[in-house]
């Protein structure tokens, strides 16, 4: 069976011309009619990870419209926004419903070029953005790992960046969004408000996000200046996060979680600003002609079939250990461009592909400050485990946003990927989820594809009362999508 | 919903007194599933099948189901399916027969027949439009060895074995792309109460083994899966042997 499409991968279909007229006509939505006024599709549908495909029929409303004449299509299994499906499990899929891909609605309608204000459609992705922002002097207010997701993903999920324990969430930058609701009426939603507190990491079960307005950061130039340190040890590497965090807007340390014996949680340190004019006297007289140019570099994509096992512990041991070495013990103030800072991995387009079709999952899990004690125990277990996973982070969280189901609390958060065959990882997973919720933390449902649904409550406090708003709002249950099934959110 | 080790939360079984089905279906509740419908012939074997899942922890039900009456199929798996969403359906039903007796009882091996292969075409077309329906779900079909070639000693039960694995094969593929995984198991003799007395063939395995075979197949989205793993190389062998020399083989 194929692994399923990505988001990105949905065919635009035909142009939308004039309003959806008989869009909320069943099969006007499975595409038997081209004149319908949006593209769509029946389709398999999987997250980043690639790990549990379903089926669904994608509809991809190009305006408001379209959306709201789109809810038509979610009757009998329910229906979820999409955006660009960077969740890495089952948040964006809904099997046997439909699935609303939101990339179509993708306009820019203003921005604030003095206050940094930006009213945008939540498809819009933050690389466009980037695109548009930059030479204006803006910047997005947060940006997770990769800026291939939308506006919308990032209010779902309320995404966090290396900057959470300045900044917050996505959300506390948002002043407000256009919300449909199951009753097909369209409301504009503040932060303060219940809604907004369900929404803002509701997994897209509270409704579909239509557009947002929220505020953006100034910056003078697209490069980074950036400090790295490496870190011997795991207490070295809490120690120096602890110490010196709060000097930096970005921190992040990347650590090897292979490495074993005294050697385990050793790690790399980048942490770092958006660099000021000055700061660039030292480039080439190109890069200060244009010191807010945007040029992500892209290199040739991944291929479309690799051999499962490619990434062993060997390959990946390796890996580690080059990118350990070739780090500097110190360094200070180097000029990185902002891509290659935040987003590394956008590089390489369909990367997620070098797992084989068995695909991979990432665990990501936060416990609080006070409990350094189990993030120790779980790294020393991940590291006995021999994980293969190359990408590991740990971060230092600020302080919990309002989000109900918004991930972020206090505390130490650490993310790692592996491939789905590990053999064991299921079991390893599962107790490391009772440590990780005895220790009064969460597990990250944007990346989550596999949590035991027992646990989902104890993680996440705040659950009864999402449910009893969804159930006051949405008593159909119109919004529902694999994570929801399978957690009961 | 399964997870993405391909665990699912509700399980189907047809069959639900089989050794194998009762392994696997023990392995499956021990990670995620907490749904359990037990289909069968009605019998205290089936209930206590049920009672020592719900022992485990699993919510269990059973509903009575006859391999030999495909009229009823449709009621009786359409009620499961109307209760919510099975992300697993283990169609293991099967019956041996009696080889040196059914070659002199026509009807008898007819049985063997419309057990294994048409009770299993009706309930696998109704179990895959309902799956297909939900956008979602495995349909593991418990095929055989016995399958991949018909020998002397067991052409009967082989036959209708190798009708169910091409017939599943094909649905597999005609699923493709609906969500929809069908997967065929191909286990060698298992020591279960259908071989019980029999002589052990090599390679021989148990109900755990071919559970555990299952459970990984699962995770991988496998298409077809046999137990041991080491008779798909012994098989594609023995598929090669000319027909005079396979005839004297002591299979
Ligand atoms: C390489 C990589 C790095 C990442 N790094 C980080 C990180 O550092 N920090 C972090 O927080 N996350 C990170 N993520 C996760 C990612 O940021 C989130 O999953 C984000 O939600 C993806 O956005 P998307 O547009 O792709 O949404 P999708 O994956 O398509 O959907 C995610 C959720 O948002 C909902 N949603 C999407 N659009 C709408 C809408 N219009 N209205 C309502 N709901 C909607 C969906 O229903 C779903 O529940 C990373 C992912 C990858 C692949
Ligand atoms: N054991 C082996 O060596 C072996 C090898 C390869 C493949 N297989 C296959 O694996 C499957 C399970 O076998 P097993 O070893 O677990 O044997 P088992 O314990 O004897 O199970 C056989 C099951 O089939 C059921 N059954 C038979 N006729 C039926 C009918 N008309 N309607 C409904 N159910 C019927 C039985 O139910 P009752 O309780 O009502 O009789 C029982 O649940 C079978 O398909 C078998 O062919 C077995």
């Amino acid at each position: 069976m194929s692994a399923g499409v990505s988001g990105a991968a949905v065919s635009p279909g035909p142009a939308a011309s004039g309003p959806a007229a008989h869009a909320g006509d069943h099969a006007a939505a499975h595409g038997s009619d081209p004149a319908s006024g949006y593209a769509s599709d029946y389709a398999p549908v999987s997250g980043w990870g690639r790990t549990a495909p379903t089926a669904a029929l994608v509809v991809r409303p190009r305006s408001r419209e379209e959306a709201v004449a789109s809810l038509g299509a979610c009757a009998g299994r329910g229906g979820i926004a999409r955006g660009l499906g960077r969740a890495y499990g089952d948040a964006a899929q809904n099997a046997g419903g439909a699935v609303l891909d939101m990339t179509g609605l993708d306009r820019v309608h203003t921005i604030d070029a003095d206050t940094g204000t930006v009213v945008c459609d939540a498809g819009v992705s933050l690389h466009r953005l980037m695109q548009v922002l930059l030479p204006l002097g803006w910047f997005v207010p947060v940006t997770p790992g990769t800026r291939h997701v939308t506006v919308g993903g990032a209010i779902g999920a309320d995404i966090h960046g290396k900057n959470h324990h300045v900044s917050g969430s996505f959300s506390r930058h948002v002043r407000s969004l256009d919300l449909l609701t199951a009753d097909g009426s369209v409301r504009t939603v503040r932060p303060g408000s219940r809604l907004f507190d369900a929404t803002a990491g509701g997994m897209g079960l509270t409704g579909i996000i239509l557009k947002a307005t929220f505020r953006c950061l100034p910056v003078a130039t697209s490069f980074m200046s950036v400090d790295t340190e490496r870190a011997t040890d795991l207490d070295d590497l809490m120690a120096r996060l602890t110490a010196t965090d709060d000097r930096y807007r970005y921190s992040v340390a990347w650590i090897d979680l292979l490495a074993r014996g005294a050697a385990t949680g050793r790690a790399v340190l980048t942490r770092g600003d958006h660099a000021p004019l000055e700061a660039l006297s030292g480039l080439p007289a190109r890069a200060r002609r244009d010191p807010l140019a945007f040029r992500p570099r892209q290199l040739p994509a991944a291929p479309a079939f690799v051999p499962e096992g490619l990434l062993s512990r060997t390959t990946v041991g390796l890996f580690n250990e080059f990118w350990y070495r070739k780090a500097p013990r110190l360094r200070r103030g180097e000029l990185q461009r902002l891509t290659s800072f935040f987003h590394p991995l956008d590089g390489v387009p369909h990367w997620n592909r070098v797992y084989g079709r068995g695909g991979f999952l990432q665990y990501q899990f936060v416990v609080g400050y006070g409990q350094e004690e189990v993030l120790r125990a779980i790294v020393h277990r991940i590291a006995g485990h021999r994980c293969p996973s190359f990408l590991a982070v740990l971060k230092r969280f600020g302080e919990a946003d309002p989000g109900w189901l918004s991930f972020p609390l206090p505390g130490w958060t650490l993310a790692l990927d592996v491939p789905a065959g590990l053999p064991g990882l299921a079991a390893l997973l599962d107790s490391l989820d009772e440590e990780v919720a005895a220790a009064g933390g969460r597990v990250y449902l944007a990346k989550d594809s596999r949590l035991r649904p027992e646990l989902l409550t104890a993680m996440y406090p705040r659950l009864p009362a999402f449910r009893a708003l969804r159930a006051e709002l949405d008593p159909e249950g119109l919004f529902r999508s694999d994570l929801s099934r399978r957690l009961g959110l | 919903m399964k997870d993405a080790f391909g665990a699912p939360q509700s399980l189907l079984v047809l069959g639900g007194t089989s050794d194998i089905a009762q392994a696997t279906a023990h392995r499956l509740v021990a990670r995620r599933t907490r749904t359990v419908w037990l289909a069968g012939r009605p019998s205290p074997a089936l209930e206590k099948s049920a009672e020592s899942l719900r022992q485990q922890g699993a919510d269990t039900r059973t509903v009575a189901f006859d391999a030999l009456d495909p009229e009823a199929h449709e009621t009786a798996l359409g009620k499961v399916f109307a209760e919510g969403d099975i992300d697993m359906v283990l169609l293991a039903f099967g019956t041996l027969g009696d080889q040196a007796r059914d070659e002199a009882d026509p009807l008898a091996a007819a049985r063997v027949a419309q057990t294994n292969y048409t009770g299993a075409v009706s309930a696998g077309l109704i179990c895959a439009r309902a799956l297909q329906t939900q956008g979602h779900g495995s349909l593991v079909v418990l095929s055989s060895v016995a399958a991949e070639r018909a020998r002397r000693s067991n052409f009967i039960y082989g036959s209708s074995k190798a009708g169910l694995d091409a017939f599943t094969q094909g649905l597999g593929d005609a699923l493709h792309g609906t969500g929809v995984h069908v997967m065929v198991v191909r286990p060698g003799f298992v020591r279960s109460k259908m071989t019980a007395g029999l002589q052990e063939a090599p390679l021989a395995t148990t109900p755990e083994a071919v559970a555990a075979a299952i459970e990984t197949g699962l995770r991988r989205r496998a298409e077809t899966v046999w137990v041991p793993g080491r008779l798909r190389l012994v098989m594609s062998a023995l598929r090669h042997v000319p027909r005079p020399v396979f005839r004297r083989l002591p299979l």
